[in-house]
C-alpha cells in the first residue's frame, strides 16, 4: 500500500486552473522526485498535500495517507493539524526564515513532539530534541539546542528543520527545494543526510527540485511537471536516459553542460514558462514544443504502465 | 544584554538632567515676576524685594537651579509662591490619581486592541475583519474629549448609571472609586484602543505572513494556536514600542480628561497652577510629566531588548 496517494488533484484561484488532474503515489519508504521549471506548480502540489494552501486557492480531488482514515482534501483544520507533523512533515526552501527567531531551536524541535504527545513531558522531549539534533549531524547538539536561529548558518538551520520534520517518524516527508538556498558543498551533505535519514526510518520522500542532478542523486522515481500537469513519470534511470516527453528532453538537454546546439551554445528550452492561466489549450507545452503537430490541440492524457508514463502525442523516439 | 540596559539607563539619566535644565530654563526666561504675582500690583518696592529674597529668586539662576534640583532629589519641590504650601506632597497625591487614570485608560485600550487587532488580522481578507478595521479607523478620528462628552451624555445624564465627574479615593470606597473611574478611563482608552488596534492588526498580519508561522502549522498547530505560540511574541515587539508612545499621549490626554471629569490629578493641578501663575508649581509638575515620559521610554527600550533575542545576545 502506498504511503501517499494523490488522485485527480485540481487547484485553482478564482476559476483559473493552476494544477490540473495530478495523480501519483509514493510507496512506503520510496523516494520520489518532483521536477519542473519555476512556475510549473510543484510547490502548490506539495502545499496542497500538506493542507497548507492559502485561503484563495480552491482544491478538488483526493489526497490520502495510508495510516489516516480520511481524505485530506476538504478536511477541517483540526483534522489536518492532527496529521501534519505527525503522519507527514515538510521541509521548506527558505532555512533563514522558517524557524521562529525568538525561540531556542531545541524548544522548536521539542515542540513538535509535545504537540502530538509522542513524548510524555517537556524534559523527555528536550532530551529527544538534543538526540535528534545529533542525528542530523549538528556538532555539539546540546549546545546547539540552546541557540537561537540567528546564531546558526543556513545549512545548520536546514538540519534543524529536518530534525523537526523527522521528530515524530512521519510516514511521508516532503522537501520543497531544501538545498536551493545553500551553497554547493553544504548542499551535497544535506542531500546525503536526507537520503540516509529517510532510508533508516523507512520514510517515504517527495522531493521537489528543479535540479536534475539532485534528483538523480536522491530519488528512485521521478515525476516531471509542467503547466500544472504531470507530463512524464518513471524510474529516474528510464526517464533520464530515455525521456519520452519533449519537455523532459528539453530539461535534460538544458542541464547537460556538454550538449550544445549547432551554434555551440548550451541548449535551453525555447520560450519561457507562461504565467498562471496563460498556458495554451490542448497540450500545455504546445507553444514551446519543437515537435508539436495538429494533434496537439487536444490535450494528451498521462497513461501509466508499471509506473512509467508520459502525456504526449509525438513522444521522443516514437510511441513504444 | 546587561551592557545594553546599562547604556539605556545612562541615556535615561542624562536626558532627565537635560530635561530638568530645559524646564527650569524655560520658566526662568518667561516674563513676569513671581513676587509681583504673589503680592499684587499695589505692593511696595521694599516688600517686593523682601519677598524675592524669601522666594530665593534674587540669587543667580545657576544657584537657583541647583537648589531646586537638589531639593527634587529628596522630594522637596519647594513652596508654592501663591499658597506658600510645600509642592512635593500635593504632587505625589495628584500623581497617584493620574496614574490610576492613565493605567485604567491603558487597560481599556489593551482590552479593546488585543482581541480586535488579532481578529481583524486573522480575518483581514473577510468582511468581518474589514468591519473591525473600519471601526478602528473611525475611533482614531474622535478626539478624547468628544468621546468624554458623548459618554457623559449617555451614561451619566441620560441613563444615570455612572457619575458625571468627581473622584473617590480607592481606600475610601472601592465601588465609588471604580464607578467614578470608568467613564474617564473609557474616554481615554477608547481612542487609544482604536489607534492601538491598527498597530496590533498590522503587526499580526506581518507575522502571519512569516515563514515560521507556516512551519508552526506544518508542525500540527491550528492557525490560532500557531499565532498564539509563535506569532504574538514577535508581533509584540512593534506593539510595545507604540504602547510606550501612547503612554505619553495618554498622560497628555489625562490633563484634558481630568478637567472634563473634575478629577484632582496632575493635569488639573497643572491647569490650576498655570491660571494662578504659580510658576514653581508648574515647573515641578512639568518636570514630573517629562520624567514620566522618559521613564516609560526607558522601560520600553529595556522590554524591546528583552523581547528580541537578536538584541539580547549582542553586547
Ligand atoms: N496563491 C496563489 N494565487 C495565484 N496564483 C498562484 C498562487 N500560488 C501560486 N500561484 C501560481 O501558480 C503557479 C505555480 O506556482 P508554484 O509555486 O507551485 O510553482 P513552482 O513549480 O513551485 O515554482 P518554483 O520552482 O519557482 O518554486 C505560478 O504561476 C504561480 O504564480
Ligand atoms: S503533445 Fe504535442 S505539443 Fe505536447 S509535448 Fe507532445 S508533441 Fe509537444
Ligand atoms: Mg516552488
Amino acid at each position: 500500500m502506498s504511503a501517499l496517494t494523490v488522485d485527480s488533484l485540481e487547484l485553482s484561484v478564482a476559476g483559473i486552473p493552476l494544477v490540473t488532474g495530478v495523480s501519483f503515489t509514493v510507496g512506503a519508504g520510496e523516494r520520489v522526485g518532483l521536477i519542473g521549471e519555476s512556475g510549473s506548480g510543484k510547490s502548490l502540489t506539495a502545499t496542497a498535500v500538506m493542507g497548507l494552501l492559502p485561503d484563495e486557492v480552491d482544491a478538488a480531488g483526493s489526497v490520502r495517507l495510508s495510516d489516516v482514515d480520511h481524505d485530506l482534501v476538504g478536511a477541517t483544520e483540526k483534522q489536518l493539524a492532527r496529521v501534519r507533523g505527525r503522519r507527514m512533515a515538510m521541509v521548506f526552501q527558505e532555512p533563514m526564515s522558517a524557524l521562529n527567531p525568538s525561540m531556542r531551536v531545541g524548544d522548536q524541535v521539542a515542540e513538535i513532539m509535545l504537540i502530538h504527545g509522542t513524548r510524555p513531558d517537556k524534559a523527555t522531549a528536550r532530551a529527544a530534541a538534543v538526540e535528534l539534533l545529533g542525528q542530523v549531524r549538528l556538532p555539539e547538539p546540546a549546545e546547539t539546542a540552546r541557540a537561537y536561529p540567528h546564531q546558526l548558518s543556513g545549512g545548520q538551520r536546514q538540519r534543524v528543520m529536518l530534525a523537526i520534520a523527522l521528530a515524530n517518524d512521519p510516514a511521508v516527508l516532503i522537501c520543497d527545494e531544501p538545498t536551493t538556498a545553500l551553497d554547493v558543498t553544504v548542499q551535497a551533505r544535506m542531500l546525503e543526510l536526507i537520503r540516509t535519514a529517510t532510508e533508516e526510518r523507512g520514510t517515504a520522500l517527495l522531493f521537489i527540485t528543479h535540479d536534475l542532478a539532485v534528483v538523480a542523486q536522491t530519488c528512485e522515481r521521478v515525476l516531471v511537471m509542467y503547466g500544472g500537469r504531470l507530463v512524464e513519470t518513471g524510474s529516474v534511470k528510464e526517464v533520464f536516459t530515455a525521456p519520452k516527453h519533449p519537455y523532459t528532453r528539453g530539461l535534460l538537454d538544458a542541464s547537460d553542460l556538454e550538449a550544445v546546439d549547432e551554434h555551440g551554445r548550451l541548449r535551453t528550452i525555447p520560450g519561457a514558462v507562461p504565467g498562471a492561466g496563460e498556458f495554451p489549450g490542448g497540450c500545455v507545452f504546445r507553444n514551446r514544443c519543437t515537435d508539436a503537430t495538429g494533434d496537439c490541440a487536444e490535450a494528451p492524457v498521462l497513461s501509466e504502465v508499471d509506473d512509467r508514463g508520459f502525456a504526449c502525442w509525438n513522444p521522443v523516439g516514437g510511441p513504444a | 544584554m546587561t551592557v545594553q540596559i546599562l547604556r539605556r539607563a545612562l541615556i535615561f539619566v542624562v536626558s532627565a538632567l537635560v530635561a530638568s535644565v530645559a524646564v527650569f530654563g524655560l520658566l526662568a526666561v518667561l516674563p513676569g515676576d513671581p513676587a509681583q504675582v504673589a503680592l499684587g500690583v499695589s505692593a511696595t518696592p521694599e516688600l517686593l524685594a523682601k519677598t524675592r529674597q524669601e522666594f530665593g529668586i534674587d540669587r543667580p539662576l545657576a544657584t537657583q537651579y541647583f537648589e531646586w534640583i537638589g531639593g527634587v532629589f529628596s522630594g522637596d519641590f519647594g513652596n508654592s509662591y501663591v499658597t506658600r504650601e510645600p509642592i512635593g506632597p500635593q504632587l505625589v497625591d495628584r500623581l497617584g490619581v493620574t496614574m490610576w487614570l492613565v493605567g485604567a485608560g491603558m487597560l481599556v485600550a489593551l482590552l479593546i486592541a488585543l482581541p480586535a487587532g488579532v481578529f481583524a488580522a486573522v480575518r483581514h481578507r473577510r468582511a468581518s475583519g474589514s468591519v473591525i478595521s473600519g471601526l478602528s479607523q473611525l475611533g482614531v478620528a474622535v478626539p478624547g474629549f468628544v468621546a468624554a462628552i458623548i459618554l457623559v451624555q449617555v451614561f451619566a445624564v441620560q441613563l444615570r448609571w455612572l457619575p458625571a465627574g468627581g473622584w473617590t479615593p480607592p481606600i475610601v470606597d472601592p465601588l465609588d472609586f471604580l464607578s467614578g473611574l470608568l467613564l474617564p478611563a473609557l474616554s481615554l482608552g477608547l481612542v487609544q484602543g482604536a489607534v492601538l488596534t491598527r498597530y496590533v492588526r498590522s503587526s499580526v498580519i506581518d507575522v502571519l505572513r512569516e515563514d515560521y508561522l507556516r512551519t508552526a502549522r506544518a508542525k500540527g498547530l491550528t492557525p490560532y494556536r500557531a499565532l498564539l505560540r509563535h506569532g504574538l511574541r514577535n508581533a509584540s515587539v512593534p506593539v510595545v514600542t507604540v504602547l510606550g508612545l501612547q503612554l505619553a499621549t495618554l498622560l497628555i490626554g489625562a490633563v484634558v480628561i481630568e478637567r472634563v471629569f473634575v478629577i484632582p490629578g496632575l493635569g488639573s493641578m497643572l491647569l490650576d497652577a498655570v491660571s494662578n501663575r504659580d510658576l514653581l508649581t508648574v515647573q515641578g509638575i512639568v518636570l514630573v510629566l517629562v520624567l514620566a515620559v522618559l521613564l516609560v521610554n526607558f522601560v520600553v527600550d529595556v522590554l524591546y531588548t528583552v523581547l528580541n533575542p537578536r538584541l539580547r545576545q549582542a553586547s
